[in-house]
């Protein structure tokens, strides 16, 4: 019976069948007193500024999902064109597809008119893409590039607004970020002026924000240039207590194994155990 | 992709009043090809985004061609819509997958990828309908 109302032509795309059996297996779970997996999130500090020459676009590396850490090295500056990139905060899977799907359309688009891809053809795509889904898609991106009118910085928010700005933060971190922007940004600041400040807005959103951590990334974009600095700065290694700016050297976490004789010895027996061959057998190694 | 959503083309979408029942040819419902009825399922949507996303794409061409309409004159979308419709007619037959070629280059799919085209992909559809029922309906026996 079931093939017989498979009539009208199937159509690609989300398919909303099981959001209600969706539904009641979470009321039904709830009522139990367990929860349903969650979704992982990149609760995160990503930012972006305009300097003299072009963009330098920052991210941590920690993704969460629910209170733990999932990934402690996670990439969240995702290529779009050879000269616009793009982090992303939110659902990891969404920013991750959402970015991929809007490269290709990037590449298919400037493949048919032969020119270098524009960092607005790429904000106007994504922000008609998340206002049909109305937020359904949880992607708050940072985008930047530096296309033939110059260097553009363009945050993206779930549903669908974008802002035009000389500097952007976005994730659970962006008030810490934004309070070392907001402090210390200059207009046509230089390359290094620019990667310094940005480094210290994210270390900002690691260090104040619980969903933010590990290393930072940079990604900085001039006209013909882009250096993707993963890891710029691993500001929070395993093992090594984290660095003070008033002391000199990383000390490293302490020792707390016994030295051999701390506990004395009493008696020391020794009883040996008869093994014997019972069978051989030799397997011969497929190094083809 | 999206041409500008002027207010006054908003007056040709469709009318979004509900998943609607399947009537069939006697104005009653049509057990045969869509199932056992549930009122609960056709009052309301399972997900906020079924209606719209049901809709989009018949509510885009009816904007677009409002705005070529209004531009360009009449015989612009009339022209289109007859080229659509020829290009439609140039598939197999309704169980077996066609690649709708013609037609996605008409509507210039053929340079853009979205979610039709990574999820839920109909050639790799695990259900297919029975070919003799499909191409009754298709011909209207049935």
């Amino acid at each position: 019976m079931a093939t017989l109302s498979v009539c009208q032509p199937q159509l690609g795309g989300f398919s909303f069948e099981n959001c209600k059996r969706n539904a009641v297996l979470e009321a039904e779970v709830t009522k139990l007193g367990c929860n349903i997996p969650s979704a992982r999130k990149t609760g995160t500090t990503i930012c972006g500024v305009v300097f003299k020459d072009g963009i330098v676009l920052g991210a941590d590396t920690r993704a969460t999902e629910g209170m733990i850490v999932a990934d402690k090295n996670c990439s969240k500056i995702h290529y779009i064109s050879p000269n616009i990139y793009c982090c992303g905060a939110g659902t990891a899977a969404d920013t991750e597809m959402t970015t991929q799907i809007i490269s290709s359309n990037l590449e298919l688009h400037s493949l048919s008119t032969s020119r270098l891809p524009r960092v607005a053809t790429a904000n106007r795509m994504l922000k008609q893409m998340l206002f049909r889904y109305q937020g359904h898609i949880g992607a708050a991106l940072v985008l930047g590039g530096v296309d033939c009118n110059g260097p553009h910085l363009y945050s993206i928010y779930p549903h669908g607004s974008t802002d035009k700005l000389p500097y952007v933060t976005m994730g659970s971190g962006s008030l810490a970020a934004m309070a070392v922007f907001e402090d210390r940004y200059k207009q046509d600041m230089e390359e290094e002026d620019a990667k310094r400040l940005v480094r210290d807005a994210i270390a900002a959103g690691i260090f104040n924000d619980l969903g933010s951590g590990s290393n930072i990334d940079l990604c900085v974009i001039t006209k013909g240039r882009v250096d993707y600095l993963r890891p710029h700065d691993m500001a929070n290694k395993k093992g090594v207590r984290c660095v003070y700016e008033h002391e000199a050297l990383p000390h490293q976490t302490g020792n707390y194994k016994y030295k051999q004789g701390t506990t004395g010895v009493l008696t020391k027996s020794v009883i040996k155990l008869d093994l014997e061959v019972v069978e051989e057998t030799v397997q011969t190694m497929d190094t083809s | 992709m999206n041409t500008r959503g002027l207010r006054s083309q908003l007056k040709d979408s469709v009318p979004v009043t509900g998943m609607g029942q399947q009537v069939g040819a006697y104005g009653v419902q049509d057990t045969l090809r869509s199932g056992f009825s549930s009122v609960k399922n056709e009052l309301l949507p399972s997900h906020a985004l079924e209606l719209s996303e049901k809709n989009f794409q018949l509510n885009q061409d009816k904007m677009n061609f409002s705005n070529l309409r209004n531009i360009q004159g009449l015989h612009a979308p009339r022209k289109l819509q007859m080229e659509y419709r020829a290009a439609r007619q140039i598939q197999r037959l309704p169980f077996l997958q066609s690649s709708h070629l013609a037609l996605d280059t008409l509507k210039g799919n053929d340079e853009s990828i979205s979610f039709e085209d990574i999820l839920n992909d109909p050639s790799q559809s695990e259900m297919v309908g029975e070919p003799h029922i499909m191409m009754e309906y298709k011909l209207g026996l049935m």
